[in-house]
């Protein structure tokens, strides 16, 4: 298979771009210095597949220079930087990595709501500046038997709810219908279920239907004694709403992954301590980049070998 | 708590503070307001009268007496307040108090224990997450206005599959044990004594326990059997990668020992709540990534201060 062109889009995995390179003829965008229409021009009827992932995907202007792609496979669960209709329409087969990363992106989530609501990251902060020597620490928030809401109840926010459960956590949600076999209770309407909560969790994929799901109401009603906990994408939120009503005192916390404008994310958050700021690492660790990357591999082996794809989208 | 018509403070139900000078209500003020509101607290360290006349002036009405801290309470204490019904103290542990003296005295002795319990083991399941998934470092990565420029971050660790190894099963070890369970990780201990109604496995001593986990969580008491138990042996026995999560006593390990395995990299990272020499943290440890400090403050919720 060594002679089949495999575009990589940008750097996510040493490993991966090893296995790659070890099993296709590799072509790495980021290292071309000619505009990309360009390199795609020369080197188009060659490249087969495309690996990419939540930075840079397939949108239609690189499916439409492609015109052998055959298959694109993200190192990613989200699909959002996929144009799955052209890929339909091209009869261009699209898998992801589904189930491998459910669990470090729901440790995230918690992870970040202890942080922010037990005030983790100050209390460091306040230990590494000397502060303690001057005086205590100021009381925190108690994390254990909060109202947890979730929106968007698959993989990963099932995988959420299973670990508030532990800490006794309360739990609600919000899904585009009501999940048969749960006990939790369903929402609706999502500023209903911001209302009832004090922990918000977003936690669905993104589509034009939950583009900006979080909005000046739905944070309005999460209010000042509420945390928001976002580990979808940057943008499930207004952004501008959130930091607003961060700076204003009407929304009581957040804990955020992802950001409308990676790797940038708004200057004025900096100085707040109700806040915990992580730059998009859902589901980077050791165990699980490789987990991952093994699977974006067996899905093109699967495919050139003209076996049943592993993870499929389309 | 609901708004309430405030009461004088005659009619309220009489709450005797009573503390070692040096220990303080928390000064969150929605603390003290609550308990103002709800109870006439009578502290005689903030009464410019002296103390054995204040206790023996309010002793015939004192039937409540909240404990901060580990204040002591002996049998002649108690003999000097003869209508007590009930204790409350404040901390989890209960030996500053001469319990059978109280129970021949018909005083009911209570402690937030559990909400403490609670509190603390959500510290320490937090303090693990962000050791290993490097959340306050990376906090501190964004903060510090680096995403743009470096791009990639370090990658962490994966925390299901995890073995973790609780020292001290009591409560803040059961519940510390309930949500790593939830995470995935499996739980194995040591304790005093195997406990009989648990299906973990039991290590009778913690260097076992180490050798067979990659994390360890010290939840157990402070005694002479327990200082220092966490030493360079145990750590090399937990290996490279293993990481420590502290919220017992700062005592129970050598200090010296870990900063060394920590700045040696000889260690995977370390969530310490607890210190030998409080307020005083190893200026060693500032610099690394892979350690989170905390200042004592596992148990700072209110909510487990109304508990």
């Amino acid at each position: 298979m060594n002679n089949i062109g495999v575009l990589m889009t940008c750097p996510m995995s040493e490993y991966l771009e090893n296995q790659l390179e070890n099993r296709f003829n590799l072509f790495k965008l980021w290292n071309h210095s000619a505009p990309k229409p360009d390199f795609l021009k020369t080197h188009s009827s060659s490249i087969k597949a495309v690996v990419g992932n939540t930075k840079i995907g397939a949108d239609a202007n690189m499916i439409d220079s492609l015109p052998n792609l055959e298959i694109v496979a993200s190192y990613s669960v989200g699909l959002d930087k996929i144009d799955l209709g052209k890929c339909k329409e091209k009869g261009i087969k699209v898998t992801n990595t589904p189930d491998v990363l459910t669990d470090d992106v729901a440790d995230l989530g918690i992870g970040l709501a202890l942080a922010v609501l037990r005030k983790i990251c100050v209390c460091d902060r306040f230990v590494r500046s000397g502060n303690w020597i001057n005086g205590d620490f100021a009381l925190a928030s108690k994390f254990s038997g909060k109202s947890v809401g979730i929106i968007g109840l698959g993989r990963i926010g099932s995988a959420i709810a299973k670990r508030a459960e532990a800490f006794k956590c309360f739990i609600s949600y919000h899904s585009r219908s009501k999940k048969p076999n749960t006990n939790y209770k369903y929402y609706s309407n999502i500023v209903d279920l911001a209302a009832d909560c004090q922990i918000l969790f977003v936690a669905c994929a993104l589509t034009e239907e939950t583009h900006h799901i979080i909005n000046r109401k739905v944070i309005d009603a999460l209010g000042p004694k509420g945390i928001l906990i976002n580990i979808g994408r940057g943008a499930h939120v207004d952004e501008p709403e959130l930091v607003s009503a961060l700076l204003e005192g009407r929304l009581g916390g957040a804990g955020l992954d992802v950001y409308e404008n990676e790797p940038n994310v708004p200057e004025q958050l900096f100085s707040l301590e109700n806040i915990v700021l992580v730059p998009h690492v859902g589901s980077d660790t050791e165990e699980t980049s490789k987990a991952m990357a093994d699977l974006v591999i067996s899905n093109l082996e699967a495919h050139f070998k003209c076996k049943p794809l592993l993870t499929p989208v389309l | 708590m609901a708004d309430k018509e405030p009461q004088q403070p005659e009619e309220l139900p009489i709450v005797l503070v009573h503390r070692l000078p040096s220990f303080k209500i928390p000064s969150d003020p929605s603390f003290r307001d609550q308990l103002r509101s709800q109870f006439h607290m009578l502290d005689p360290h903030e009464s410019p009268e002296p103390y054995d006349s204040f206790l023996a002036r309010h002793a015939p009405f004192i039937r409540v007496l909240m404990t901060i801290g580990p204040s002591p309470i002996s049998a002649e204490f108690l003999e000097r307040l003869p209508v007590l019904e009930l204790i409350v103290a404040t901390s989890a542990g209960l030996n500053h108090i001469d319990l059978p003296a109280c129970w021949s005295r018909g005083i009911v002795v209570t402690n937030a224990s559990l909400a403490f319990a609670e509190d603390v083991a959500d510290c320490a399941v937090g303090l693990l997450i962000d050791v290993l998934r490097r959340i306050s470092a990376a906090d501190r990565f964004v903060r510090g206005r680096l995403w743009p420029v470096k791009e990639n971050y370090p990658l962490g660790f994966k925390l299901g599959g995890k073995r973790v190894g609780i020292v001290g099963l009591g409560s803040i070890g059961s519940e510390v044990a309930k949500r790593l369970l939830a995470f995935g990780c499996t739980i194995a201990y040591t304790s005093r004594n195997k406990k009989q109604s648990v299906s973990f496995p039991f290590y009778a001593n913690v260097r076992d326990l180490a050798a067979n986990s990659d994390v360890l969580v010290l939840c157990c008491a402070l005694t002479k059997e327990t200082y220092h138990m966490i030493n360079k042996d145990v750590m090399v026995a937990l290996g490279k990668d293993g990481v420590i999560i502290n919220v017992g006593r700062g005592s129970l390990i050598n200090e010296k020992e870990l900063v060394q395995c920590l700045v040696g990299g000889d260690m995977g990272g370390a969530g310490l709540d607890v210190y030998e020499n409080e307020p005083n943290v190893p200026k060693e440890l500032f610099g690394l990534d892979n350690v989170v400090l905390s200042p004592h403050c596992a148990v700072m919720t209110p909510e487990s201060f109304e508990a």
